[in-house]
């Protein structure tokens, strides 16, 4: 079983407007991700977008991947033209998975972070008070799969579309503040929100993953590119690479 | 027919195929040894190390360019004592060559990370980045100023007895002089091209994107460069040369060899395929079976230019 493979694309359809879904199909057996994991995927035929992108595992079922993704770039723009059929190359999983919850857990996720803990949602069935923040009711993808895996789901949205109107983590502390006391914290999504978390969690003595994003060249753990500012026992600070230490870091760990 | 010979020798470093992996893409070889057996290659260049640990440069590093990326690292690493306590011991299992890659910011500290890699088992070789400033000078960079290239390579002989690869900046007016001087200097042979000078700027920040300003360009976008560089060094100097630059594939490298060069370094491609340097072996094998040439030393140098 290698770490690097080829996959046949099974689907790659929109899920919203600039989201999409893709399946591949591994064409030979390939590992089982843990969910947090994340894998490089190709980003073209040609050299130019030159680099595989990173994606975090959004399901896996009967040796089938799913990632979910936003358009954004070049790469994404590139992988959003996969066809039916193609096969492509594929490096994973890679990096630290978020570590097994022990009971309850909060989930805090913005806008596309939901790809990197549906599938902890998923193995913890139940499990979870959800807090899912987007920019309005269309990207508040899997909405309804998310609250139906949650104990509890609480959705904002900028506009006020879906969900209430506001922030997702004023939801989180207010939440905490009456009756989340003692259960851990895992969250992704874009960096302003993740840090306000860390502080959230660490005001309330709150166990905190978050899984990080960098812009990656490897994902291997080779090129140092993707690195982090971390806390180190020697010197003031060291820096830590978000492919191999992370993407899921404890969020004490962290310099925000 | 017999398989055709692909072991070359450089200043006496008996490689058994002419692939390595250009430092600083690598890691310290372990990243790798997950996608392929590390035995495939003809040498292991690791990361450039200095005397002592460094953290490197603020983020972000690295971005994507037309067919290659720029990076400022910053030549974070973990010491040549970690390189030799930790990372040495898994490396000699392999039936590979070592080659350690290092800098310095000052003479004495490139002279000092000679001698400490020169006593460590297992390192077979020493590749000499010269493409950093220079503390005591200005902050000068050592591989583009023959006067200080000189100097600083004339000391790290001295702090040697294994084969002393100078590897070439590319940012110089002329190339082949600068081969010129790290012969006459002592070295046993060079490789070229490091990284070019590049920059890409954030139109709707109007600043760099990268926390450095500039970076180095690798990858595809430079190989014709590189190709026409080492050409021009090959015609230089008359020790070995190691060629370098957007090496994608076996194609890629015989374009480097056929130019004089008598071994190759795959470095980015390693990113975009982990495979990628144990791929440009088995490509080179079967060029030359398909060709009917027997030994890869037959078309060293064979350009007809
Ligand atoms: C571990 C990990 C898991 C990820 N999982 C997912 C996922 O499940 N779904 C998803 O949609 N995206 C995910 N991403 C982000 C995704 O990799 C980037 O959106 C993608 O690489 C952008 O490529 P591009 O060429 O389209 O955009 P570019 O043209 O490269 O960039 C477009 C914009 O995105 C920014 N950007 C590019 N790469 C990154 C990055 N790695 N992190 C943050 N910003 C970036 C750029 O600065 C620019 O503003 C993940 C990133 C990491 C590191
Ligand atoms: C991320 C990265 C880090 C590098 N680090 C080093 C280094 O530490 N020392 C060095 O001599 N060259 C370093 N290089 C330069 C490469 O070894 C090589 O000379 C250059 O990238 C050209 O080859 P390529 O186009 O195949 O990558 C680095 C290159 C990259 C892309
Ligand atoms: S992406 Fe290369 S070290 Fe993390």
């Amino acid at each position: 079983m290698h770490r690097h493979f080829k996959a046949k694309v099974v689907d790659n359809n929109f899920a919203a407007e600039a989201f999409k879904l893709i399946t591949l199909s591994p064409v030979s057996e390939a590992l089982v991700p843990l969910p947090g994991q994340f894998y490089m995927l190709e980003s073209g035929r040609s050299t130019d977008p030159l680099l595989k992108r990173p994606f975090s595992v959004f399901r896996f079922n009967e040796g089938s991947l799913q990632f979910l993704y936003r358009i954004r770039g070049r790469g994404t723009t590139s992988i959003a033209g996969f066809n039916k059929g193609d096969l492509i190359n594929v490096v994973g999983p890679l990096g630290k998975a978020y570590p097994e919850p022990d009971g309850r857990f909060m989930a805090v996720t913005g806008g596309v972070g939901i790809a990197s803990l549906y599938s902890l949602l998923e193995r913890n069935r139940g499990n979870s008070v959800l807090f899912y923040g987007a920019r309005n009711a269309a990207e508040l993808l899997y909405r309804e799969e998310a609250e139906k895996l949650s104990a509890k789901a609480f959705f904002t949205t900028d506009d006020g579309s879906a969900g209430e109107q506001g922030l997702v983590t004023d939801k989180l502390s207010e939440f905490i503040k009456n009756e989340g006391k003692s259960m851990p914290v895992y969250a992704c999504g874009p960096h302003p929100m993740l840090r306000k978390v860390a502080a959230i969690a660490k005001q309330n003595n709150l166990k905190c993953y978050v899984s990080l994003e960098e812009h990656m060249a490897c994902g291997i753990g080779a090129c140092l590119g993707c690195v982090v500012k971390a806390k180190s026992s020697v010197g003031d600070y060291g820096y830590k690479r978000v492919c191999k230490e992370g993407p899921v870091f404890d969020a004490d760990e962290v310099l925000w | 027919m017999k398989a055709p010979n692909l072991a070359v020798d450089i200043a006496g470093l008996k490689l058994k195929n002419p692939v390595m992996t250009a430092s600083g893409t690598f890691g310290y070889g372990e990243e790798y040894s997950d996608y392929f057996d590390l035995n495939a290659l003809g040498a292991v260049v690791v990361k450039g190390l200095s005397v002592g640990p460094r953290t490197g440069n603020p983020t972000p590093r690295i971005v994507e360019t037309p067919s290659g990326m720029l990076n400022a690292i910053g030549l974070q690493n973990i010491g040549v004592k970690t390189f030799i306590d930790e990372k040495l011991p898994f490396l000699r299992r392999f039936d590979t060559k070592v080659i350690a890659n290092f800098f310095g910011d000052s003479i004495e500290e490139y002279v000092e990370c000679a001698r400490m890699l020169s006593d460590a088992e297992g390192v077979h070789a020493l590749e000499m980045n010269i493409s950093c400033p220079n503390k005591q000078e200005g902050w000068i960079v050592f591989g583009t100023d023959p006067m200080t290239m000189d100097k600083v390579i004339t000391a790290a002989r001295k702090a040697t007895g294994l084969p002393l690869i100078v590897k070439l900046s590319p940012n110089v007016k002329d190339i082949g002089q600068m081969a010129k001087i790290a012969e006459s200097a002592g070295a046993d042979a060079v490789s070229a091209i490091n990284t070019i000078t590049g920059m890409v700027i954030d139109v709707r920040k109007r600043a760099p994107v990268l926390a450095n300003k500039t970076g180095g360009l690798s990858g595809p976008a430079i190989r014709p460069v590189a190709v026409r560089m080492v050409w021009e060094v090959c015609r230089a100097v008359k020790i070995p040369v190691v060629g370098m630059g957007g090496i994608m594939n076996a194609e890629d490298a015989l374009q480097f060899l056929i130019a004089g060069a008598k071994a190759v370094a795959v470095g980015t491609a390693n990113f975009i395929t982990p495979s990628a340097a144990c791929d440009v072996v088995e490509g080179l094998k079967l060029f030359l079976e398909t060709e009917g040439v027997s030994d890869i030393n037959e078309i060293i140098g064979t350009v007809r230019a």
